[in-house]
């Protein structure tokens, strides 16, 4: 019932937030409210949850489309909780923003972000695969208003380019899902593995669109820059996720063969991806420029994570996925800090914002230097269990993260010195104030977790595959796809039989 | 003397009603003094939809045993109830809208008693077992709604609307006629549950005939290629009838192509499978096509319902209890938002008093929220997105069409969905994301009486769209238990 809550609360919010007829800043903090009682709702859900464990968790189910054997079921692993707490905390970050930032129409607005926030978390913890398509495309409709309405001047041609290209994957990913639910079962936590290559890249194509993967990220730069600010912060922070989400939770677990055999592509366009989201990151001409292909760059070091299929690299995807939600996140609301005080975002006429200003300074330093993976950081945790990860899957993979790491250095140091040092640029007025006290608490506590994550990683690290602690010793062996059936938990030996006995009967059939 | 058949008069009901109903507003024309004319005659058509509603609802409910009666000339079953409760719901909506539609003469008794005449025909048309009672219902709902768009004859739209619907539809009726004289011709029989086997299965006459009754269907159902009148129809016609055009007409010629199909063609089944995929792929690649260059709203709906009648036929093609199921529940959420779109685009355009476009649309979200949000709704629903009906159609049609073997269609409606999201999407930007016009802002509150029952019946049409997305199990057990009396 927890899930089903974390998933009607929003949603519920969304209609009295509608409804309300009160001006918008009462409007927005209703909203706020909503946000953070799901934010509660979370930690209550993660304080009583059983790390320990490698079943489904706070499961409900109910018949919904009874005659294909579909229904309503939800439940959450140890990985998906942290991403869930992900989409409470980036959500709840950008409302409050948006609520200081007084955006107009706020009934409609705010309505939306509430209907995003239940639509993410279904996502997150959907067991149906109907269930989880209905989830990921009912986030396109508050996504894509959001973009169109409230974004900046080219924000038709970015609402079309995003639509283009996500609903071309996603669409492919509804007709694979209908022919893998009738022949294996629409229900995630029973249905069989199947051995199937076109079926695989049916979910492929959606998830490498949504995350984005190289070559197809073709929307991601129009869509980051026309977004608001804090939509921005949710596209790279959340939404992004759920594609990785998706080859986590349905690539890997439901296609052994396919993962198995074409892990050398998917480790190659990650690499790809991560090389050159970097170079592009050091090239771009304006802040969310920078944010953008860094985004994409991290998006790929995830990638790089998932597919070289061992447990480290698997623990550090997670670890890196709920790092990478809170920098970009932070990041994306500095960049609209910083365009509300100058009306600009490009890196030319910008310069000198850190004379005067010691606040906005420090915490665009702190969090730059965090994303930059220094060590002692979060970020630093996460690429390292990837990079390590993905040298036992064959050492020549770590070589692209390994210059990766070095263009972040580049490309984020360049991004600070641009905007806060040299001389003061043309578009920065003298009398633009510091960060307001509801900004550093937004952003400032977007910074506390990552501190915190920074002092204690295995908070996530540890607590995401369950029998990770048993099997640690072996673990270096490990070359096994997961298992199907055991909800991704045990990346142990077993699973390698498991998941033989599934491609087997696959074959069988 | 003539021996009359023993007559089942619950099986005629629901035509009756409307027959009544056509009768009682077409006598309020001389009868009723012209004041409470129209309201009078609207009163009789509203009351004959909800009557033959009604009676379709108990019809299904004791029709649990399918058998034909009247002389064989009726079936009494669910699948025809079914048919004949969505045609009902359609015209009950329509009724609403119609009411407040805007004319230059005083022509109520008329307009409405063609409304109930056309739900009537096509209701008799959803049950009729043999190929003469089949053409009856044919040529009954299709002349009602030859005169309905052209009773506006003010209007040139109306008259081309009219005069064209008249020439291809007629000109459909009799190839229709002409092939059901083939079957006959071959099999010795109208009834349609025996010229199965009849004939030897490879018999030419018969082939030439089901080619062409399969042709009349694809005419009513304004499936490409025979789709050629429908964009200037529903263009021109009084747009609540366009409205019922696309939500009713549609249905049943579908349903009852499929009955037509199962029933008496059933050796036949690898060629008209083949036919209707063939038919299917043409619809969806004209109707989407053509319908993303369109600027008028009624007209890209027309397209539309092109593109629809391509997916209604993914679900024939399946040739499948599960594809007769996927016909009857697509049908409920296609045929809400089919009226409730067209509402819309009526509320819009008497308010303008000009044609409604995409762009003039721009700003209508902001103006009209809660007509907005419909819009929004209905034009999700069309494209199948989640959290609408019409993503459960779509999720059952193409179950349908992938368990019969047909999984390259499903890359054809998968590929024709996201061209689909062009012009859908378009509205929704219009609505929007377009500086609009605000000189009604804030007007929702002071509607008029016309425009509040035109609000009731989109209110309605957006609770079925977006409900039978929730309750997609209990109208599917309606479907199936429908489509179980199909023979496969």
């Amino acid at each position: 019932m927890l899930t089903t809550a974390l998933i009607g609360l929003p949603l519920f919010g969304a209609l009295a937030v509608l409804l309300l007829p009160a001006p918008k800043e009462w409007v927005g903090s209703l909203a706020l409210f909503f946000s953070l009682a799901e934010l509660a709702l979370w930690i209550s859900g993660l304080s009583r949850f059983d790390f320990g464990s490698a079943s489904i968790q706070f499961e409900h189910q109910r018949p919904w489309i009874s005659d294909l054997g579909i229904s309503y079921h939800v439940g959450l692993f140890s990985f998906s909780i942290w991403l869930v707490g992900l989409t409470a905390v980036v959500m709840a970050a950008a409302i409050a923003y948006a609520l200081w930032s007084g955006r107009e129409r706020a009934n409609a607005y705010y309505a939306l972000m509430l209907f995003l926030t239940g639509a993410i978390v279904c996502v997150f913890t959907a067991q149906d695969l109907i269930l989880f398509y209905v989830a990921y495309e009912a986030m396109m409709i508050p996504l894509y208003v959001l973009i169109g309405v409230w974004g900046g001047a080219r924000r038709l041609q970015a609402t079309f380019k995003f639509v283009a290209y996500t609903m071309a994957g996603s669409l492919l990913m509804f007709a694979t899902i209908i022919v893998y639910g009738l022949s294996h079962g629409f229900d995630l936590t029973t249905a069989q593995a199947s051995g199937s290559v076109w079926l695989f890249l049916g979910f492929a194509a959606a998830f490498a669109v949504k995350a984005p993967l190289f070559p197809l990220h073709g929307w991601l730069a129009d869509a980051y820059r026309e977004s608001p600010a804090e939509v921005s912060a949710v596209l790279s922070g959340v939404v992004s996720k759920v594609a990785v989400f998706g080859f986590l939770r349905i690539g890997l677990t439901k296609f052994p063969d396919s993962t198995h055999d074409l892990r050398t592509l998917f480790l190659a366009l990650s690499a790809v991806g991560l090389v050159y989201g970097s170079l592009l990151a050091f090239r771009a001409p304006d802040v969310r420029g920078v944010v953008a292909y860094s985004s994409l760059a991290q998006m790929s070091l995830i990638g790089l994570g998932i597919f070289s299929q061992n447990e480290l690299a698997l623990s550090g995807s997670v670890l890196q996925m709920v790092n990478h939600g809170l920098i970009s996140t932070a990041l994306f609301l500095l960049a609209g800090v910083i365009e509300m005080r100058t009306s600009t975002g490009v890196l030319a006429r910008l310069g000198g914002v850190a004379r005067g200003r010691p606040i906005l300074a420090s915490l665009i330093v702190s969090i730059g230097v965090i994303s930059l993976a220094v060590p002692g950081s979060n970020a630093f945790a996460g690429e390292f269990m990837i990079l390590a990860g993905a040298f036992q899957r064959g050492w020549g993979w770590a070589i692209p993260g390994l210059v990766a790491m070095v263009l972040a250095a580049m490309y984020m140091l360049r991004l600070i010195s641009a905007v806060l040092h040299r001389e003061v640029g043309e578009a920065v007025p003298k009398k633009a104030p510091d960060v307001r006290p509801v900004e550093l608490c937004v952003i400032g506590a977007l910074l506390v977790a990552m501190l915190g994550l920074s002092v204690w990683p295995a908070a996530i690290s540890k607590h995401s595959f369950a029998c990770l602690d048993q099997t640690q010793t072996t673990s270096t062996e490990l070359n096994v796809s997961l298992p199907a059936q055991v909800g991704l938990a045990c990346v142990s030996g077993q699973s390698s039989t498991s998941g033989a006995t599934n491609t087997t009967t696959e074959q069988a059939r | 003397m003539i021996k009359t058949p023993p007559i089942d008069w619950l099986t005629l009901a629901p035509a009756l009603a409307l027959l009544a109903a056509t009768l009682a507003s077409l006598m309020t024309a001389v009868l009723v003094p012209e004041r409470f004319r129209k309201n009078v005659s609207w009163a009789a058509c509203l009351a004959g939809y909800a009557g033959a509603l009604a009676a379709a609802g108990v019809l299904f409910d004791r029709s649990a045993h399918a058998h034909a009666v009247i002389a064989n000339s009726l079936f009494r079953d669910r699948y025809g109830a079914l048919a004949a409760m969505i045609v009902a719901g359609v015209g009950l909506l329509t009724t609403l809208v119609y009411y407040g539609e805007r004319s230059a003469t005083d022509r109520f008794g008329e307009r409405f008693a063609l409304l109930a005449s056309a739900g009537g025909g096509m209701i008799f048309f959803a049950q009729s077992a043999n190929l003469l009672t089949l053409f009856l219902g044919l040529e009954w709902f299709s002349i009602s709604l030859y005169v309905l768009c052209a009773l506006e004859r003010e209007r040139p739209e109306a008259i081309e609307a009219g005069f064209k619907y008249l020439i291809v539809g007629g000109f459909s009726s009799a190839i229709f006629v002409f092939g059901a004289a083939f079957v006959y011709g071959a099999s010795g029989t109208l009834n349609l549950a025996q010229i199965a086997g009849k004939a030897a299965s490879g018999d030419l006459l018969l082939l030439t005939g089901l080619a062409m009754i399969l042709t009349g269907f694809g005419f009513k159902a304004s499936a490409a290629p025979f789709h050629t009148w429908t964009p200037d129809v529903y263009q021109g016609a009084p747009t609540p009838v366009s409205g019922f055009m696309a939500g009713a007409t549609k249905a049943v010629a579908l349903v009852v192509a499929l009955r037509v199909l199962t029933v008496s063609f059933p050796d036949q089944e690898h060629l008209w499978t083949t036919a209707a995929a063939v038919l299917a792929v043409a619809s969806l690649v004209v109707g989407n096509l053509a319908a993303l260059a369109q600027r008028d709203l009624k007209r890209m709906l027309a397209y539309s319902s092109i593109s629809h009648a391509g997916f209604l036929l993914l679900a024939v093609t399946a040739a499948s209890s599960l594809g007769a199921r996927a016909l009857l529940y697509y049908l409920i959420p296609y045929g809400a938002a089919s009226v409730g779109v067209f509402a819309l685009a009526a509320l819009h355009e008497r308010e303008r008093g000009e044609p409604t476009t995409l762009d003039n649309l721009a700003g209508f979200g902001w103006r009209r929220p809660l007509h907005g949000i419909a819009l929004w709704i209905f034009m999700l629903s069309f494209a199948g997105f989640p959290l609408t009906g019409g993503f459960v159609g779509k999720v059952y049609v193409f179950a349908a069409a992938y368990q019969a073997g047909w999984t390259w269609l499903l890359v054809v409606g998968a590929v024709a969905t996201v061209v689909s999201l062009g012009y859908y999407l378009a509205v929704v930007r219009a609505i929007y994301m377009r500086p609009g016009i605000d000189e009604h802002a804030g007007a929702d509150g002071e509607l008029p009486m016309l425009d509040r029952l035109l609000s009731i019946a989109v209110f309605v049409a957006t609770v079925i769209t977006v409900g039978s997305f929730f309750a997609a199990q209990p109208l599917i057990n309606l479907a199936k238990h429908a489509a179980s009396q199909l023979p496969f």
